[in-house]
């Protein structure tokens, strides 16, 4: 049983990995911006919020009040004003902060297990726990007892008749 | 009976599954995620012109070629800029070329800053918007970028460089660049 108890202890503990919560992102207008057109706001909105502020770590650009992500919703906001496309803005990023400031990591040679990991995990899991109670199962309880061991079955029962 | 007893393997699986988990998640523990590593290492210093602090003129990018230097990134706001303006002082003294990057700063404040402290910098450029700032990938101030002689960024000190082991990292990269 302690194996079973495991099996699942382990998967309450990896689950979490597997689910997908959507965090509210509350984006807090620190300056306002003025867009030609709602795309660009949206985009704008969309990269700020995607961007980590790598002074503040846990917080996106769009959500940090710190000098640094301020600056940068002003360059974000600038590039597209040129009319930089979000890639060429990601990049941007990406070759002065490292991947680090994408919230979204890149999917590359380094990243699969990042990328696959926890459905690995959740697999593997399944796999553990389905052999496992296949395996109980076929474990045939009344057929494997040895004689000796009814023997002793029969033994108990008697003396458990005579202490009634 | 056969089947009562796994085999030793299996039996110490849960146990050999908890030490791989958690020797991973203690090395895990003794990184610092503040630390974000610069892509730029390794690549040419960006471009870059800047009026200097103290005098007339600018700073460029291709000033920093022809000879090792360090590029100091600082301001008179930053506490551990003045922490680490010591050991600035004792490797400019023994030296090294170190130019200072003085990020998002009121020069007035600057210069003040360097007439009480002293000043280890051969010039100092003035990055008053911080858009330089952006373009070295600077995130939090001080940090030290190590620039060989092809103007290429070699090594990186994020924080001050008080830290015994960042000055450490620093100096066997400048030594191996002199040699």
């Amino acid at each position: 049983m302690s194996k079973l108890f495991s099996i699942l202890l382990l998967s309450i503990v990896l689950m979490p990995g597997l689910v997908f919560v959507p965090t509210p992102s509350f984006a807090v207008p620190y300056e306002t911006f003025k867009f030609d057109s709602p795309e660009t706001e949206k985009t704008f909105h969309k990269l700020s919020e995607e961007l980590r502020c790598v002074v503040c770590q846990n917080q996106s650009i769009a959500e940090s009040n710190a000098a640094l992500a301020q600056d940068l919703r002003h360059k974000i906001y600038a590039m597209l004003s040129e009319g930089k496309s979000e890639k060429e803005i990601t990049d941007f990023m990406v070759a002065r902060y490292g991947d680090f400031v994408l919230y979204r990591p890149p999917f590359e040679a380094k990243t699969w297990l990042l990328w696959f990991g926890p459905a690995i995990a959740f697999v593997l899991l399944l796999v553990f726990a389905v052999r496992f109670m296949k395996s109980q199962s076929e474990k045939a309880p009344v057929d494997s007892l040895s004689d000796k061991d009814i023997e002793r079955i029969k033994k108990l029962h008697e003396q458990d008749g005579e202490q009634k | 009976m056969e089947n009562e007893q796994p085999s030793l393997i299996k039996r110490f699986l849960p146990l050999i599954i908890f030490a791989a988990l958690a020797s991973l998640l203690a090395i895990g523990l003794t990184l610092n995620p503040r630390e974000v590593p610069s892509p730029l290492i390794g690549k040419p210093a960006p471009e870059f012109e800047l009026p200097l602090l103290l005098q007339q003129g600018s700073f460029s990018n291709k000033d920093l070629i022809g000879q090792v230097t360090l590029v100091n990134v600082w301001a008179s706001w930053c506490i551990s800029c003045r922490q680490e303006h010591d050991t600035l002082k004792y490797l400019a003294r023994n030296g090294a070329r170190v130019i200072g990057l003085n990020y998002k700063d009121e020069p007035d404040d600057a210069k003040k800053w360097l007439a009480r402290l002293g000043n280890p910098y051969q010039v100092v450029a003035a990055d008053y918007n911080g858009s330089v700032g952006i373009d070295w990938g600077v995130y939090a101030t001080p940090e030290t970028f190590l620039i060989d002689k092809d103007g290429i960024i070699r090594h990186k000190v994020i924080g001050p460089l008080t830290d015994r082991e960042k000055l450490d990292g620093l100096m066997a990269a400048m030594a191996s660049l002199n040699n």
